[in-house]
């Protein structure tokens, strides 16, 4: 079954096209990567599915387990079931971490009409999901990802994606910036997410995190289209030979 | 041969006039005190006389029209009003385990104010009966007046007669807070005046709130004034919660004199009126203080708020923050201006001084205006001022996370206005301050 459909997807900022009718299909219980050169688009396709206000989208369609994503506001995408772990996760001074993953827990079941956690109950299950990616009280008080290091940040993103149980997960460059422990735990987290019913779009330039996060299926993403799709040795073979030969794309 | 400049009085100018007149012909002032604090009044009506109410071309009072805003005077409440109305008022705002002193329309009402069962070393009397008593303290009063045109105060003072005094011994500690609770209940415009006084001694300790609420949709007059000296060593918190109702006009006047090793913290919460403003005037006399002075507006409709202060660095080794979060929906107009004083003696000063404004409103509109005025060669001074709406990146981050617009926003209002609220020492009162806040903010967004 699907649960990401994107057809003819064509988007710009400003006066850049920059997604030029791409064609995605991520069915259940899979795990696609894309990979792909600096300027391919590969973190434009993840602002504009989870809704980011700066792009347009000029044609095409994305569905989110038959859902239209595109007709939606980012808060409805993600209570949908659409979660986007940043690349670079900013800073939020002035906002508990605790707080905001309590909101945000709370405001996606309201948005599903099920019934909002109590303290005790969010704080038991913040408690255990911390303590796995290695998230300490501390900075659990602390506003969200001030003073936290790179690695710190990534993980603060994979918690957030435990807690809320989405349907799609989107990482994005998931692995810059982070050391080989890092991305360990990193890994761990997500792998721990793989599920029947789940799905995972990891986006990355290098083959390395695709040696923790094993994919099912491998794209190559050039000049806003997805060029070549493979099994996982894919990734193996542009490890090698590198993205020289989608430099020079006459079209 | 000097030329006098006598301007065209307003109607409302020259009604002040005549009902000041009046009042200092009527109300003779009695006991020891009665001499100097005679002089007092008539040299500010005397200023009053020869000044009027301030206008733009005034420069500290520039953006904030008082001959504009103050169209229709109106002469002081003198008699004690129904209280069961201002209980109305107060229930929504409670300070837990605070001492209240309840002034309603401007008048202390000694029956419905906690005044039994002092601590020991604290005193609280009667502007009224302090003057006939011809308590110490009072001999200060007056003496914090700028050397500027301050129309508002000078107004204050002319009409001196409603107050209290507090005053708090050498060595006294008062933990429990002392709240000046002052009420407008009355379904016609009236005016409100009462000048207080905060006399700490040697190395005592108080913390005190005044709060203003009042009637929604009354175009009345508040003019509240307080003087605070603040004794060598001792550590003096001050909490300000101006919550006036929407048509009233609120003029503010906090001076204070900081001695040495002082400990000063004061922090002003504003939401209230349809116009406010409130002039801050500080001063070292003592050297090694520590100045914290801080507050939060948030305003929405057509509202008007100024903060204007003078921080006088007249002596060495004196540190002063300040911190001021504007925050402006719909069409408000905020402004703050903010100068500091190092006087050439005042070496090693240490002054930082920050307005920050977060504009909501297309049409919102903030005026800041810091100043330093450096006299001295061996000092560390900054300050800083920006204006700006909220950041798109932070909101979509907590929307991609499932929180919706406006709870996004009041997230982000609610960080930006908790930088300046963290610093409120006494954890119950910066509870209360930011359930003020949030209520604000709720309200905003319903």
């Amino acid at each position: 079954m699907a649960l990401l459909e994107i057809k003819n997807l064509h988007a710009r900022i400003d006066d850049n096209e920059i997604l030029k009718g791409l064609n995605l299909t991520v069915n259940a219980g899979e795990v696609h990567a894309i990979m792909g050169p600096n300027g391919s688009g590969k973190s434009t396709l993840s602002y504009v599915l989870a809704g980011k206000p700066d792009y347009e989208v000029t044609a095409g369609e994305a569905l989110l387990d038959g859902l239209d994503l595109l007709d939606m506001a980012p808060e409805e995408r993600a209570s949908a079931g659409l979660f986007l772990a940043f690349q670079y996760p900013i800073e939020i001074p002035g906002v508990a971490t605790m707080t905001f993953l309590r909101t945000a827990l709370n405001a996606q079941r309201k948005a599903r009409g099920e019934e909002e956690l109590s303290t005790p109950e969010f704080l038991r299950l913040v408690k255990e999901k911390a303590g796995h990616l290695g998230i300490s009280q501390e900075m659990l008080r602390r506003g969200v990802n001030v003073g936290f290091s790179g690695g710190e940040k990534k993980r603060n993103e994979i918690l957030q994606m435990t807690l809320l149980q989405p349907k799609v997960c989107i990482l994005d460059e998931t692995d810059s910036g982070l050391d080989i422990d890092a991305l360990k735990v990193v890994s761990e987290g997500v792998n721990a997410l793989r599920s029947p019913e789940r799905g995972m779009v990891v986006i990355t330039h290098y083959q390395r995190l695709l040696d923790h996060i094993v994919p099912d299926v491998v794209h190559v993403m050039h000049k806003g289209r997805i060029v070549r799709t493979g099994g996982k040795e894919l990734a193996h073979e542009l490890e090698a030979s590198g993205y020289a030969g989608y430099g020079q794309d006459a079209a | 041969m000097t030329i006098h400049n006598q301007p065209v009085r307003t109607a409302a100018e020259d009604q002040l006039l005549a009902s000041l007149e009046a009042r200092v012909a009527q109300d003779a002032l009695s006991g020891p005190l009665a001499a100097r604090l005679g002089e007092v009044r008539e040299a500010a009506l005397a200023a009053f006389r020869e000044n009027g109410l301030p206008h733009r071309r005034v420069e500290e009072w520039k953006y904030t029209d008082l001959r504009a805003l103050l169209r229709e005077a109106h002469a002081p409440v003198t008699q004690i009003s129904d209280a069961a109305a201002a209980e109305g008022h107060l229930r929504a705002v409670t300070f837990p385990g605070a001492r209240r002193i309840l002034f309603v329309n401007g008048v202390l009402d000694r029956q419905h104010s906690d005044l039994v069962g002092l601590e020991p070393g604290l005193s609280v009397m009667p502007l009224g009966s302090a003057i006939a008593k011809g308590h110490g303290a009072v001999e200060k009063l007056g003496t914090l007046a700028p050397q500027r045109n301050d129309g508002a105060l000078a107004l204050n003072t002319a009409f001196l007669g409603e107050g209290v005094v507090i005053h708090v011994a050498d060595g006294a500690k008062i933990a429990r807070p002392l709240h000046i609770a002052h009420v407008f209940t009355l379904d016609d415009a009236a005016a409100a005046y009462s000048r207080s006084l905060l006399d700490v001694g040697v190395g005592a300790g108080v913390t005190l709130i005044e709060s203003f609420q009042g009637r929604d949709g009354v175009s009345y007059q508040a003019n509240a004034a307080i003087e605070v000296f603040a004794g060598d060593e001792s550590h003096v918190d001050y909490v300000r919660l101006q919550e006036e109702g929407d048509k009233a006009l609120h003029l503010g006047t906090f001076m204070a004199e900081i001695g040495r090793d002082v400990r000063f913290h004061t922090f002003g919460l504003t939401s209230g009126a349809q116009a406010a403003r409130l002039s801050v005037y500080g001063r070292f006399s003592g050297t090694h203080s520590q100045v914290g002075l801080r507050g939060v507006t948030l305003l929405k409709g057509r509202q008007h708020a100024d903060v204007t202060l003078l921080l006088d660095h007249a002596v060495a080794h004196c540190e002063s923050r300040e911190l001021f979060k504007t925050v402006l929906a719909d069409e408000s107009h905020g402004v703050f201006q903010g100068k500091i004083v190092v006087r050439p003696d005042a070496q090693k000063t240490d002054g930082r001084m920050m307005s920050q404004a977060l504009l909501l409103g297309e049409t919102a509109e903030m005026d800041n205006k810091p100043e330093l005025e450096i006299f001295a060669d061996d000092v560390q001074c900054g300050h800083g001022a920006t204006a700006g709406d909220l950041d798109e990146d932070l909101l979509f981050y907590l929307k991609a996370r499932g929180i919706p617009a406006k709870e996004a926003e009041a997230m982000l209002i609610q960080a930006f206005v908790g930088e300046a609220l963290e610093f409120v020492e006494n954890d119950d009162l910066r509870d209360s301050l930011i359930a003020r806040a949030e209520a604000w903010l709720k309200k905003r967004a319903a």
